[in-house]
Parts: C-alpha cells; structure tokens; sequence
C-alpha cells in the first residue's frame, strides 16, 4: 500500500499562481482586484478571493464592511441598485462574469441565492418550488412533480409539507420558510449557494436544523455563506474570510484562521474585542 | 427646593384643560360641516327624487312629459362609457405606471415626467373637454359620439389612475422581486408573476375609483357637444348618446321651465349615487377580498 501525502486529487491541474492550495478542490470564482462603488461609498477595495468547489466558505466581519455586496457581486444583484460602479475581475469557472456577454439570467441558474429573511412568494408551498423551473420554461406537470418532491427533500423540509404543497407558504414557521427558500434555490439546480446571514432571524433550534443541512449540500453543492455569528463560520466552513472596511483581511482554512490568525485585526475580532 | 410653583402650575392646569376641550369641540365642528351639507343634500334628493324612481323611469325613453320621461337612454350612454373608459385607463394607465416604475431610470427626465403627471391630476376637467373636443371630435373627426366622450374622460382620470398604479407598484417589497431576479428571472417574468399579482388589488381599486370619478363627470361632456336631448337608445361606441349627469344637468337648467323637472334631476341623481355606491363597494371588496398577505 503506497503512502500518499495528497488526499484529493485535483480534477484539473491549475494554475502556479494556486500553486499553494494544490491539495483543494477546483476553483469555481476567482476574484481579481474587485473593486465596487455606491455612487461615492467605496464598499469593496481590492478583494481578490479564490473560492473553491465543494466547499463551505464563510464570510465574516462586522457590520457594513461589504459582506453582502461581495456576495451579492457574485450573482450580479448587486446591479439591481441603480448608483454601483465595478472594476476589477471575477470569473466564474474562468468565464468572466462580469462582461457583459454574461447574462445575468444564466449566471443566477448557475449560481443561487438565499437572503437574510426568509423570502417566500405569496404563493403555495408547491408554486414556491417551481417556480424557477417554471420561468426557465418546463411546463411538464411530471417533471415539475419531480422537481418540486426533490427539492424539498434536498432541503430536509419534503416530510414537514408533503400533505400541504397547495397551502400558502406564509403558513410555515420561519426556519420551514428559510428551508423552503432552500429549496427553491435547489430546484433551479445551481453550482453555487450564496447565502447571507440565512440563519441570523430564526431561533436556536431552527438555527441548527440549517446547519445541518448546509452540511448535508455541501456533497453536492458549493457554499459561500455570509455570517454574523463566529461559532457558525468555525463550526460549518472549510475556509473564512474575514472582512474590515471592504478590504480581506485575512483568508484562509477556517481551522487557521480561528486557531492562529495572522493578522493582529482578525484576533480582535475573532476574540471578540471588536465588532 | 422646586423650581416649579405648585400653586402656579394649578392655576395653569385649569386654562391646559379648558384649552383642550374647546379645540376638541372646533374639529368636532369642522367634521360636521361636512357631514350636515352631505346629508342635508342626500335627504333633499331622496324627498324630491325618491317617488318618481318607478319602472317606466328606469326604463322608458326621454320625453318632454314630465311623468312620461325616463332614463334608460342616459344609463346607456353611461354604460357604454365605462366600456370606453376602463379598458382604456387600466391599459394606458397600468403600462405607462409599469414603464415609469420599473423601467425608466430615476433621474431628471422620470421626475419631470412624475411631476407633471400630478400636475394633471389637478387641471380643471373642462380644460379636458376643450382637448378632448378639438382632438377627438374636430381633429379626428368623430364627431360627439360614445367614443369621443370615452376618451376625453379617460384623459381626464389617467393621472389618478396612473398615481395609483404607481403606488401600487412600488408597494410590492423588495424581498419578493429579488427572490425573483435572484433564480434567473428576467425583469418581464418577474413584472408577471410576482409584481403584477401583488400590485393588482391596489391597481384595480386605483381604476375603479377613477371610473366613478369619470361617470360623474359633466362639464367635459358638454364642451365636447353633448346633446340635451336625444331620443333613440345609444347601441355601440360609435352612437350619439347622452349620460346620467348631463341629464341631471339639463333637468335642473329648464326646471324654471317645468317644475317637475327638478324631480326627476333628484330622481337621476339617486340613480347615480347608486351607481357610484355600487362601484366604490366593488373597490372596497377587491382590496380586502384579493391583498395578498406577506
Ligand atoms: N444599496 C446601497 N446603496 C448605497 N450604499 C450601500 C448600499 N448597500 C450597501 N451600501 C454600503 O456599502 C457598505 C457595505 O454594505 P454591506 O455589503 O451591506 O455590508 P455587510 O453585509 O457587511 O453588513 C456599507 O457602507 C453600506 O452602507
Ligand atoms: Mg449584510
């Protein structure tokens, strides 16, 4: 039996410039010197980011310092306000994302997203689910079946609603709402699950319901998960980024990060004495 | 020590509370203005207008003979006026509050555009007939039939409409279009399934009340040429016609002349404020009945 020191192979030789992360899994957004404005606000300052497939990676910092409007860069909502300006480069399985070519439509197929709030339409729980599929033009009653059952079973939330897909999603508790979002998200059948703070409204016990499932999707999916909450970026992630100001302060494996940080700021505000 | 002066602030008390109760009693006042003037109308209409409401003025033609006169003739022109003016004001009204809200980019020209819209909403409705009368009637040619008078009211109420649809619109919150955006919908499939649904309660409520206001109208209907008096029954669009409040206004003009007529102004007036009960209940229900909830 041979010894080998590397557990995973890399499906695809990369660059020399990830010479450093040779053990980790394929790339799916490299970030290259993005900047980003709201009108005079400058929200994100040269972030350059590797995100990897397959993985969980969190992004932590304090309030403002433009966790959101990364994530939210990434999928392209970020241009739904009307005063951003953009420079930089990020692409998305090395496809720039941000030309213009890209259209939006197929990068939010490619690339999913979950909001702080629990977000459901005003409409049934079944509905919810299929909508995606239903605007991306599969009309088969069969195959929406199919999709709507998969997906929230994907989402663990399938035994919970099985008997009430025809009631109003508003009638869920707010973690079955996150979940159903979940799986509205899965039903488009993305690579990437952006999400932003999605358990910062729900309790405790919803809370870790969430967790567990962002877990369970990690086999299939890559995460890219925006959080508050420390103990949830070091119990979750594979990797964290710390955020100040727009600027990365510091990324790495999460076990590092919260074990032996670099940076004197990312100490501070992982202990604690800021934020 | 205290620095304020309990004795004084007693003193003081009284003349706080008196001032009170007397401002309380002068907007009690001012509400009942209103409420004396409308009711004092409402029952002389119904004294002098209440009695003469039977079949043959429902249904029968007009006619000089005052017990012989009837209505029928107005309740259709009226009628086929509201087949002009609603689908031309939720059209016109909902795409143009669509474009301006979710389309146009916010700046000099969307707010110059805005402002003029409330502009208009405030223009005399005469001013409309004088447009409606050298666009629709001369201009185009169609003379004064069902259709001229249709589309000078519907300009007279698509500010209203517009306005409402607007606010409708930007009621719908932000969390439910970007849920949309955010699987890959484009902005026309989000406008129809998720704006459109939730915005239409307020749409339709916003068009219904601004139909009402167009039934009622009168001074527009008589710039444009509309006749006191006309005999056969309006069967299209493209008829002449007349309406409930150009017959209210005709009865009270010559009813120095026959005294009866001021009767049956009272009685056409009953008609009409039935009909605006109607329409504005209808408006009512649609709010609650069809909101959705989030
Ligand atoms: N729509 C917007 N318009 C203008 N400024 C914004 C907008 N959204 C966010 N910002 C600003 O950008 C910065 C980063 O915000 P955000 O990404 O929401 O931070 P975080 O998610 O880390 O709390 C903040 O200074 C915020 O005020
Ligand atoms: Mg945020």
């Amino acid at each position: 039996m041979s010894i080998s020191f590397v557990t995973e192979t890399p499906k695809k030789e990369l660059p020399s410039i990830h010479e450093a992360n040779k053990q980790s899994n394929q790339v799916v957004f490299d970030t290259k010197q993005l900047n980003l404005w709201y009108g005079d606000t400058h929200a994100l300052k040269e972030v350059d980011l590797l995100i990897y497939e397959k993985e969980i990676t969190a992004i932590i910092g304090p309030s403002g310092c433009g966790k959101s409007t990364y994530l939210k860069t990434l999928n392209r909502m970020v241009e739904l306000v009307p005063t951003v300006k953009i420079s930089g480069n990020i692409t998305y399985k090395n496809k720039d994302i941000l030309d213009r070519s890209f259209k939006v439509e197929e990068l939010r197929t490619l690339v999913g997203m979950v909001f702080q709030k629990p977000n459901p339409f005003p409409k049934s729980i079944y509905d919810n689910v299929a909508y995606g599929a239903k605007i991306h033009g599969i009309r088969n009653k069969k195959i929406l079946d199919e999709i709507v059952e998969r997906s929230l079973k994907g989402a663990a939330l399938w035994d919970e609603v099985k008997d009430r897909l025809k009631e109003n999603a508003y009638g869920l508790s707010g973690g079955q709402q996150q979940r159903l979002c979940i799986a509205r998200t899965l039903a488009i059948e993305p690579d990437v699950i952006l999400m932003d703070e999605p358990t910062s409204a729900l309790d405790p016990i919803s809370t870790s319901k969430i967790e567990e499932l962002i877990q369970t999707l990690k086999k299939d999916y890559s995460i890219i998960i925006v959080t508050h909450n420390m103990q949830q970026a070091a119990r979750i992630s594979d990797r964290t980024a710390f955020f100040l100001n727009g600027e990365v302060v510091e990324y790495d494996k999460t076990e590092k990060l919260f074990s032996n940080p670099n940076d004197k700021r990312t100490e501070d505000y992982i202990t604690g004495r800021f934020g | 020590m205290k620095l304020m002066d309990p004795s004084k602030m007693q003193a003081r008390m009284h003349r706080r509370i008196y001032q009170n109760n007397i401002l309380k009693y002068i907007f009690l006042l001012a509400t009942l203005f209103g409420l004396v003037v409308l009711a004092t109308l409402i029952i002389r209409v119904l004294n002098d207008g209440l009695g003469w409401i039977d079949f043959n003025f429902l249904t029968g033609r007009l006619s000089n003979d005052a017990e012989r006169a009837g209505i029928m003739g107005a309740i259709l022109g009226t009628f086929w006026l509201m087949v002009v003016v609603a689908p031309v004001t939720l059209i016109v009204g909902i795409g143009t509050a669509i474009f301006l809200e979710l389309y146009l980019k916010k700046g000099k020209a969307q707010s110059f555009i805005q402002t003029n819209i409330s502009n208009l909403a405030g223009v005399p409705s005469i001013v409309y007939g004088i447009l409606g009368l050298t666009i629709f009637v001369r201009l185009m040619d169609m003379g004064n039939i069902v259709l001229a008078g249709g589309l000078t009211l519907s300009l007279l109420v698509l500010p209203i409409i517009i306005v409402a649809a607007q606010e409708a619109i930007r009621a719908v919150p932000s969390f439910l279009t970007e849920a949309s955006y955010g699987m890959g919908a484009t902005k026309w499939q989000t406008i129809k399934n998720i704006i459109l649904p939730a915005a239409l309660p307020g749409m339709l409520t916003g068009a219904i009340l601004a139909l009402s206001r167009a039934i009622g109208e009168t001074a527009p209907l008589t710039v444009i040429g509309i006749p006191a008096l006309i005999i056969p029954f309006p069967s299209g669009i493209t008829d002449k016609f007349t309406a409930l409040p150009m017959q209210i206004y005709y009865w009270t003009l010559d009813s120095s002349l026959v005294a009866e007529y001021a009767n049956l102004a009272a009685a056409t007036i009953v008609v009409l404020l039935l009909l605006l009960f109607i329409l504005n209940s209808t408006a009512i229900f649609i709010r609650n009945k069809f909101q959705q909830r989030y």
